[in-house]
């Protein structure tokens, strides 16, 4: 669990907003199920929070102000040459800095807490999960379970997640909006998300980096289930028909858009390293590499 | 021959943009009838087309970026639309291969051919007139820039009717706009229709900079320049030092897509990350660039309309210039997803957040002078009233976003979406139709409509809260942008409102048009005799309206901040002016129209790879630069007694008046 990081007050004051938000709406980033969603929820309300300090007076001068001094309202005092006072400009300047200040601070911290490389602390050993974002589909490879998967990913829940993340294609961004953060999916390089869900459930995942025409339909179900629903499910894929060889993987290659759920009861070793190598400068030197470029 | 164009180019098959195109079509054979019917084109082309008139070329960029709102808008509402009935299953009306373009296209356009000629048009108009300048430093330089940006136009509506417009989003992310994801020719129009026109704004950019830095009326130290020439001034720095990166960033793009390098790709060693950071060094400039001769246009406004010398000008003045510095240490914070450590990711967020802190001065600068003033509720003013509300709550959803933790949900939902327009539409474009009314008097000589302005600017200003407060709403509950369809039911009712919200701001659209037309039919009773109808502050009101072609008789001598008012305090005005000298004007020319047409020839060629076409292209621009190098009859000396004519007719008129 990561531990909370925001003085208390606002935690009060954050619950009350985000009752009055959530009324009638089903949001997904104010109904996280995870502690990283939550952090980032908590950090939204209490950025939001400090902010409005200035924004609301500012409003509510710019009606007041506007109304009083109206040209037609002879009674209220008018100084057409007054332009200076050392006196207000000490609170404009100040009054902003300190809030960034404070919201600075909060900043550099939660930027270290919510670091997507920083591995979640629990008891539970980590779970790793490779994914991969192709045309226009998520390929998730399981290492240690040794099986694979296109457009469904479940892990167990109350388990940290390690996320290893790279692209077949061109960049997606790999979204669980009710478990927090998202990270680009760029191929050639491998980036890590560490993530975990607090609830079992059915969790909504996209891209939400725009990747062509079939972009719309790059969708999956996250499924977050207690640990024996999960070794069932691992179980059930193990018995799937499918393997994944590296011409099937060629085939997931293609384009294709809505891709229907797959499953496959084996991965090719290493697939993944594979994957990111073919487009680093490792792969410069492999021969096939350069025919297809013709 | 033709190289890749071929008639099927043509997407005659779609009903949409064949009815589009076929309204251009015979919209523009009646513009080109009435011309001739009424033997206009002797008048168009020395009055405007060839006119190196600094004014001139504002109203010209601003007619265009005006035509460009609206096509612009018209892809807003498309868009609108087709999230509107795109729902629980139904594919929508715009499959993805046009709602894809449309979305690009609308970022484009909005971006670079209506805010950005917008700006350039108010700063050609106001700038020379502000500083007691007769024109610009390079007044053909200026033609040129005009007519680069006009060929970025036509590449984009071209591509409407010949080929095919970039499905990659507004900045082209490669790989996907690279030749293996994107074949067509449509990145290839994204690429020329912004080189050519960028180069244009890269001159502008050396233009006004000259132009403040060395043509200030004797007296007018930087201290004592309108706070509208200031941000000018800082904005075109800003041109000057991020364009080169988006001309560099285009260019090695063209390498990849044209010559087979590898600077963008995916494979052998080519960087996408590279191209993300180099798009943005100029992109978020860009932003400034574009916000902060709106912050201009407001300093002046809110102190003419309140009766009121500006606020903590110093501090404004200090506010702009820390805005332009820090502008460019922020860039990083559009991809904090893209996997940098944290350190980097908090030292952009947290420079982010501190422009906020010079922003809010500004915003306490502009309520300070209307406090004890006595504010007229002109429509400058309520444009003023709606930005400040509006941009403040832009600019506390866009800190919010500076906050890593809080971007990497927020990132890319609607959210973003919302934010940006809340600050652009809020900021940029109620600043420039503040700028639009309040000047126009100045470029035309009669007052625009009061009544439907107003009218427009209510619509603008409620219509973007019922637009795009849902949008706000979408992103917490997940929504990312650019989908085309969506299965998610919760979403509809909102997306619902937000188009409810377009048609709002299509009124407000309908009735700044309809004000054009009224004011110019009824321009008589309107007229402006005095040439300052607001009671001014700026040397721009001491001349007439329209100013002559020279803008001064006699170059005023600056002794305070706000120079006409001093004038009109110690009665300067009213004295019988010095004998006239002759005036040094440049010419018209035609050169910068004629490059610039090659330049479209260059342009269109490259997109189709018509290889001959474009080395005739080339040749064209580089004799026609040639020709005009060699022409020393750009000059000529306006003869007293023509300016007394024209002096003379002011005066009288004024005193007729009075």
């Amino acid at each position: 669990m990561i531990k909370k990081r925001y003085p208390k007050l606002f935690g009060l004051l954050s619950s009350l907003y985000a009752t009055l938000m959530l009324s009638g709406c089903d949001m997904a980033l104010l109904d996280p199920k995870g502690q990283i969603g939550v952090d980032e929820k908590n950090l939204i309300i209490t950025a939001t929070l400090l902010m409005l300090i200035v924004v609301i007076p500012v409003i509510i001068m710019t009606v007041v102000f506007a109304w009083r001094y109206r040209a037609s309202n002879k009674d209220a005092t008018y100084t057409p040459d007054w332009s200076h006072s050392n006196k207000i400009e000490a609170i404009v300047w100040t009054v902003p800095l300190l809030i960034i200040l404070v919201l600075g601070t909060i900043t550099w911290e939660t930027t270290h807490s919510l670091d997507p490389r920083k591995p979640i602390v629990s008891d539970a050993k980590p779970i790793v999960i490779q994914v991969v974002s192709l045309d226009w589909k998520w390929l998730f490879i399981y290492p240690e379970q040794g099986i694979a998967t296109v457009n469904q990913l479940a892990f167990p829940v109350n388990v940290p997640v390690e996320f290893q993340i790279t692209s077949g294609t061109v960049m997606n961004s790999f979204f669980i909006p009710q478990l927090g953060s998202q990270i680009y999916a760029m191929a050639g390089m491998k980036n890590t998300l560490h993530l975990i869900a607090n609830e079992s459930g059915t969790y909504k995942g996209i891209s939400a980096n725009y990747s062509g025409h079939g972009f719309s339909g790059m969708k999956f179900d996250t499924l977050v289930t207690p640990q024996e629903d999960f070794d069932a499910w691992v179980s059930k894929v193990k018995a799937s028909s499918e393997t994944l060889s590296a011409e099937k993987y060629a085939a997931l290659e293609v384009k294709s858009q809505d891709n229907p759920v797959e499953l496959f009861a084996t991965v090719k070793p290493d697939l993944y390293e594979d994957i990111v190598a073919k487009y680093t400068h490792a792969g410069m030197e492999m021969p096939s590499h350069t025919e297809s470029k013709e | 021959m033709f190289g890749k164009l071929t008639l099927d180019a043509v997407p005659y098959h779609e009903p949409i943009i064949v009815v589009t195109l076929l309204g251009i079509f015979l919209g523009g054979l009646g513009l080109t009838a009435l011309i001739t019917y009424f033997k206009k084109w002797n008048y168009l082309w020395s009055e405007w087309l060839t006119s190196v008139d600094h004014k001139k070329i504002g109203v010209m960029y601003i007619v265009v970026a005006l035509v460009m709102l609206i096509r612009g808008f018209a892809d807003a509402i498309m868009m609108r639309t087709q999230l509107a009935v795109a729902s629980g299953g139904s594919e929508g009306f715009l499959p993805p291969h046009h709602y894809d373009q449309i979305f690009t296209a609308h970022g484009v356009i909005m971006i670079f051919f209506m805010a950005m000629p917008f700006m350039v048009g108010l700063m050609n108009i106001v700038v020379p007139l502000q500083i007691g300048a007769r024109d610009v430093a390079f007044p053909f330089l200026n033609s040129l820039s005009f007519w680069l940006f006009v060929v970025g136009v036509a590449l984009i509506n071209i591509s409407l009717g010949v080929g095919e417009f970039a499905q990659t989003g507004w900045l082209a992310y490669p790989p996907l706009s690279g030749l293996e994801y994107s074949p067509g020719v449509g990145v290839d129009y994204w690429i020329w229709a912004l080189q050519i026109s960028g180069i244009g704004t890269l001159l502008t950019g050396v233009n006004f900079f000259v132009t403040i830095m060395k043509m200030r009326a004797p007296g007018m130290s930087l201290m004592k320049m309108p706070v509208f020439t200031w941000t000018a001034l800082c904005t075109n720095v800003l041109i000057l030092a991020s364009f080169p990166i988006l001309t560099v960033t285009i260019a090695l793009l063209t390498l990849d897509r044209y010559l087979g390098m590898h600077f963008f790709t995916n494979e052998l060693g080519g960087n996408q990350m590279m191209y993300v950071n180099l798009i943005w060094a100029w992109g978020h400039p860009e932003v400034y660039i574009l916000i902060l001769p709106a912050f201009g246009i407001f300093s002046e406004v809110v102190a003419t309309f309140s009766k009121k010398k500006l606020f903590g000008y110093t501090s404004l003045v200090w506010a702009t210039i820390v805005i332009t510095v820090l502008s460019f240490i922020v860039w990083l914070h559009h991809f904090f997803t893209m996997g940098a450590g944290a350190n980097v990711n908090a030292f952009f967020g947290i420079a982010t957040m501190i422009i906020s802190i010079p922003t809010g001065v500004k915003i306490f600068n502009w309520l300070f002078t209307m406090y004890r003033g006595r504010v007229e509720f002109t429509t400058p003013i309520i444009w003023t009233l709606g930005f400040l509300i509006t941009f403040t709550i832009g600019g506390m959803t866009g800190v919010l976003l500076a906050v890593p933790g809080a971007d990497f949900v927020l990132h890319n939902s609607l959210f973003l979406i919302a934010h940006f327009h809340n600050v652009i539409i809020g900021g940029v474009v109620f600043g420039y139709l503040a700028g639009f009314a309040y000047w126009f008097p100045k470029a035309f000589g009669f007052k625009l409509n009061e009544k439907l302005g107003r009218y427009a600017a209510y619509c603008w200003i409620s219509g973007f809260f019922v637009a795009f407060v849902p949008l706000y709403i979408l992103g917490f509950m997940g929504m990312t942008r650019r989908l085309n369809h969506y299965d998610n039911p919760a979403w509809h009712p909102l997306l619902l409102v937000a188009l409810a919200g377009a048609f709002i701001v299509a009124l407000g659209i309908a009735f700044q048009l309809l004000q054009i037309f009224v004011s110019i039919r009824d321009r008589e009773k309107n007229r402006d005799i005095t040439g300052d109808p607001w009671g001014g502050r700026t040397l721009e009101w001491s001349t007439s309206s329209p100013p002559p072609f020279y803008n001064f008789a006699h170059t005023p001598v600056i002794k305070e901040l706000d120079a006409y008012w001093a004038m009109k305090a110690d009665g300067t005005v009213n004295q019988k002016p010095a004998p006239y000298e002759e005036i040094h004007m440049p010419r018209n020319a035609a050169a910068g129209l004629v490059i610039s047409a090659f330049s479209l020839v260059f342009g269109f060629a490259l997109i189709w790879h018509i290889w001959w076409l474009a080395i005739v292209g080339t040749i064209g621009m580089l004799v026609t630069v040639i020709v005009r190098s060699y022409n020393t009859d750009i000059d000529y000396y306006v003869p007293v007694k023509e300016i007394e004519k024209i002096e003379n007719q002011h005066i009288q008129a004024k005193a007729s008046q009075a």
